[in-house]
């Protein structure tokens, strides 16, 4: 039996059998946006690692330089080598809609129309290590943006994914098949009644009928 | 219009101020970080990154901010080295999708 109570009627018979129908629409039409956003997540996801591997690695060898300059100068000229830069980045960020999720893309500005035009300081009182190292981190930075767009892109649509798996679930394992044993349990009953209702007749009509034989038989006898 | 915020400690990210973006140095006191963390949130930061040391220490304020289109919180390995948070974060991604990892094999 349904584990809900329901009213064994027709009206409720006809609600269910909508209800079903519903859900599983709705059933195959989740399915396939799960498919679709898992396929294009592992896209997204292997750029995302290729990406995170040479963004690790370029700010690892940027680092190495900063180091390298920062052990070869002082530490008040390095600071007021980098105190005032004399570029600044910013981003514009808009949004691309994924099956339904919203993920970002950034686009950024530099505030000098030069984008090489990084190095905020004279070069006679500074190491060209530091020159390097700037250098070297300028050229990993418009992969770090492509990273930051791919990573985020990839934790929204995580969990997406994850809220959309939930719901083809239930309604896989949960909804679709209580409406069905609803719907079971009312088409039995209703049958049920049905041959109940039936049977009443026919013995009442077995009644009248042995009434008018008997009534026929006491006729004749007195006759 | 966004800008962008780089945290961590000094040493590893003063170099990104040379590119012109925004950098907030950590220096030991974890409730300033947790306060500037949030400050970065709410204000007109699209994209924070953040290096593996100090992300180890904000990871509940991180994992917050997670599901919000923005900002994009962004692990980079610092000036100490790689610890394979950054990497780890992404493999959190793929567990949450697929249910299991099956790009990094492990």
């Amino acid at each position: 039996m349904a584990s809900t109570q329901v009213n064994p009627t027709r009206m409720e018979l006809t609600r269910l059998k909508k209800k079903l129908s519903t859900a599983i629409r709705g059933h195959k039409l989740l399915k396939d946006k799960r498919d679709e956003l898992m396929r294009q997540f592992l896209e997204l996801v292997r750029e995302n690692k290729a990406l995170r591997e040479k963004v690790e690695k370029g700010i690892e060898a940027a680092n190495k330089n900063f180091v390298l300059a920062g052990a070869l100068m002082q530490d008040e000229v390095l600071n007021a080598a980098l105190l005032a830069p004399k570029q600044s980045v910013s981003v514009e960020a808009g949004s691309k809609n994924v099956m339904s999720v919203e993920i970002p893309v950034f686009e950024y500005k530099t505030r000098l129309a030069d984008e090489n035009d990084i190095y905020s300081y004279g070069f006679a009182f500074t190491s060209g290590d530091l020159d390097d190292a700037v250098k070297s981190l300028s050229e990993v930075f418009p992969d770090m943006l492509r990273l930051a767009e791919c990573e985020k892109s990839c934790q929204l649509m995580a969990a997406e994914i994850e809220k959309t798996r939930r719901r083809v679930n239930a309604l896989e394992h949960v909804m679709i098949p209580q409406t069905r044993e609803s719907i079971k349990y009312i088409t039995m009953k209703l049958d049920e009644n049905e041959r109940s209702t039936q049977i009443r007749l026919m013995k009442v009509k077995d009644m009248m009928i042995k009434e008018v034989i008997e009534e026929k038989h006491s006729k004749a006898a007195q006759g | 219009m966004y800008n962008i915020a780089v945290m961590g400690d000094r040493d590893s990210i003063y170099g990104f101020a040379a590119l012109g973006l925004e950098i907030f140095p950590y220096y030991g006191n974890e409730q300033d970080a947790v306060k500037q963390l949030r400050h970065l949130c709410e204000g007109n930061y699209a994209i924070i990154y953040i290096t593996e040391a100090l992300a180890e220490i904000l990871e509940d304020e991180i994992d917050k901010v997670r599901e919000n289109p923005l900002p994009a919180i962004i692990l980079i390995p610092g000036v100490s080295g790689n610890t394979g948070k950054g990497m780890k974060s992404v493999k959190i991604s793929v567990e949450q999708a697929v249910g299991s990892d099956i790009i990094f094999n492990g």
